[in-house]
């Protein structure tokens, strides 16, 4: 391995414990800073919301207390909060007592994650090939006429586009659920029938996701190609007399490609606000409904726990994508 | 840089066009915030105060909701709401994302490092991950509020891209030039790199509100709005806490989506365009 990918490698693990960093401590400031103690404010909201009447507010105190540790010094609070995240210790969800928020947001992980990988790879790779064929000078008219379309989906929040959505295919024309991430009678095993029955619930969310972001890709990757085509390089290429089809893909998408990763790690933490709202909005299993039902029940180490999940989540993302990227540009790895 | 080189852009055709048709969508908007209020009352924006979930018709021209709410009323007295928070959040932001911009790139050194290092950080945390916790612990929400919650993440692409521009221009000759002539590095901040920052500034400004706007009404979405207050988001809030969509009321959550499309559609030209005007080589290439 030589010099510079060392130094590339520190530099991105370096920046992922930097964001973990931040992301624990702002879950921790965060409410020690605003005036009020926390547990007493928790505890009266629960009890003027009325709805968890079945759940022992004493021992929801006593949970609160032992977590938050609120008579000892800031410090030593600070370094507990540390220690039960090594424990993966996330604290006990109120309105489903005394279920621990790691198991919740356990459960919910796989949803999101799966939903939001599938569709961003699908958004990421036809956006990019459809970005590159309108930079092409080729490109037949029928392709070039979809930019003004791209730009307005592009435009629309991608939670709104789902609400179109379920009116359409969930409302009018009823040929797929509206909501959920299965049907709500089955019970989940490993086999055809779940794996259909998943699918055919996650293709809503799937293409308000996908239709949301394949404008934001194809024309950042329409801007790079026509830079790239503008290089000494294609008309090298060309000169030499290589096909149309290898100086695009192998001269000129390659190379556009670069700066499409880079937009990637940008563009994650946009693309994952979003997904979060998607799936409020389709009512899916996953991080997002989690939160919201937890926001609604103001249910707080819950909340907690999916806010710290949502970014290291993301870090970890971004830093894959930064493992991938010495593989695409060798002028990295040298 | 003559300005003029850049007016001779936009004469060229589709540069000018984008900037135009996005100015106009968002003039449109504003107009229609700003004469609306002269033809409905505010009473109809009140619960129960017209016949509960009527499609439209020539008395409700966009129909009411179930909570008894005109439609048309709600949009002219929220559509302003929306837009406030944005601007808000947009001046706040640029403003901070200026100042951080000019101290990374002016001083360099560690304030540099610190500034760099904790902009890309929070660039790419989810932003919607931090305002839930910030928002969620605000006691009573308003608009106001809201934009400052907002404003809070709005200020990192600006400094980023003034830091950028501030790091070159101070190698430019011009600048060098007005050292050797004995202006103080104050002089030189204000009248030879701010002047040269400004397509910048505009540029960053649009951006910023297109996503304070994101962040509010996504906050929103979530019930973490100014609830007593009407904006667009909360009516596709409440939309959705009546299950507007499955019982078919169109007229409620359509109308709002329509014109939160708009704004994005009229800011996201906006600054495309701009970028063209500002950038004549990108104009020439494409």
């Amino acid at each position: 391995m030589s010099r510079e990918l060392t130094r590339y490698l520190l530099t991105r693990i370096a920046q992922l414990l930097l964001i973990v960093f931040i992301a624990v401590s702002i879950n921790f400031l965060i409410p020690r800073l605003l005036p009020g103690d926390p547990v007493q404010t928790a505890i009266a909201r629960l009890q003027a919301s009325g709805a968890q009447q079945s759940v022992d507010v004493q021992a929801v105190a006593a949970a609160y207390k032992a977590k938050y540790g609120l008579d000892q010094p800031m410090l030593a609070q600070y370094l507990n909060y540390w220690r039960d995240l090594f424990h993966l210790d996330l604290g006990v969800s109120f309105a489903h007592f005394p279920e621990a928020v790691s198991t919740e947001v356990g459960n919910a992980l796989p949803w999101s994650l799966g939903l939001l990988a599938v569709a961003t790879l699908i958004a990421f790779s036809v956006g990019s090939i459809l970005g590159a064929l309108l930079a092409w000078p080729g490109t037949g008219k029928g392709i070039r006429a979809l930019v003004p379309g791209l730009m307005v989906l592009t435009s629309i929040p991608f939670y709104l586009l789902a609400i179109i959505l379920i009116y359409l295919f969930a409302v009018v024309w009823k040929i797929l659920p509206p909501a959920g991430g299965m049907d709500t009678t089955r019970i989940a095993r490993l086999d055809w029938g779940t794996t259909l029955d998943v699918l055919r619930h996650a293709l809503l969310p799937l293409l308000a996701i996908v239709l949301g972001n394949v404008g934001f890709w194809a024309l950042g990757m329409r801007s790079q190609m026509v830079s790239v085509l503008g290089e000494d390089y294609i008309t090298f290429a060309e000169a030499k007399g290589l096909s149309p089809w290898r100086v695009f893909f192998w001269y000129g998408m390659r190379n556009a490609m670069l700066s499409q990763v880079t937009a990637l790690a940008l563009a994650m933490g946009a693309v994952l606000s979003g997904a979060v709202l998607v799936e409020v909005i389709f009512n899916y299993p996953g991080l997002g409904s989690l939160l919201y039902v937890a926001i609604r029940g103001q249910d707080y180490f819950v909340i907690q726990g999916v806010v710290l999940m949502l970014i290291v989540a993301l870090a970890t993302l971004l830093f894959v994508v930064d493992l991938i990227y010495p593989l695409l540009d060798p002028r990295i790895r040298r | 840089m003559s300005i003029f080189s850049n007016f001779r852009g936009v004469a060229r055709g589709r540069v000018g066009g984008t900037l135009i048709l996005g100015v106009t969508i968002l003039a449109v908007i504003l107009l229609f915030s700003a004469i609306g209020p002269f033809f409905v009352s505010p009473h109809d924006a009140a619960v129960g105060s017209v016949i509960p979930r009527r499609p439209p018709s020539l008395q409700n021209l966009l129909g009411t909701d179930s909570q008894g709410r005109d439609m048309l009323t709600l949009l002219i007295y929220g559509t302003p709401n929306t837009l406030k928070m944005g601007l808000i959040a947009g001046f706040i932001g640029v403003g901070l994302g200026l100042l951080f911009g000019l101290l990374a790139g002016n001083f360099g050194g560690i304030v540099d490092g610190v500034i760099r290092i904790v902009a890309d950080a929070l660039l790419t945390v989810p932003a919607i991950a931090i305002l839930v916790i910030i928002a969620g612990n605000v006691d009573r929400m308003t608009t106001n509020v809201m934009a400052l919650v907002v404003a809070s993440l709005s200020w990192m692409f600006t400094t980023r891209t003034i830091r950028a521009q501030v790091l070159t221009i101070r190698e430019r000759a011009y600048v060098e030039v007005a050292r050797v002539n004995g202006e103080s590095a104050i002089e030189i901040l204000f009248r030879e790199i701010m002047p040269n920052l400004l397509p910048f500034i505009v540029a960053s400004f649009v951006g910023t509100v297109g996503s304070a706007i994101l962040a509010v009404i996504g906050l929103e979405a979530l019930g973490l709005g100014a609830l007593e207050e009407t904006t667009l988001g909360n009516t596709i809030y409440w939309s959705q806490q009546s299950a507007a969509i499955l019982r078919g009321y169109w007229w409620w959550w359509g109308p709002p989506i329509v014109i939160i499309a708009l704004i994005f559609l009229g800011l996201f030209l906006t600054s495309v365009g701009f970028d063209r005007f500002a950038n004549p080589k990108l104009a020439r290439r494409s």
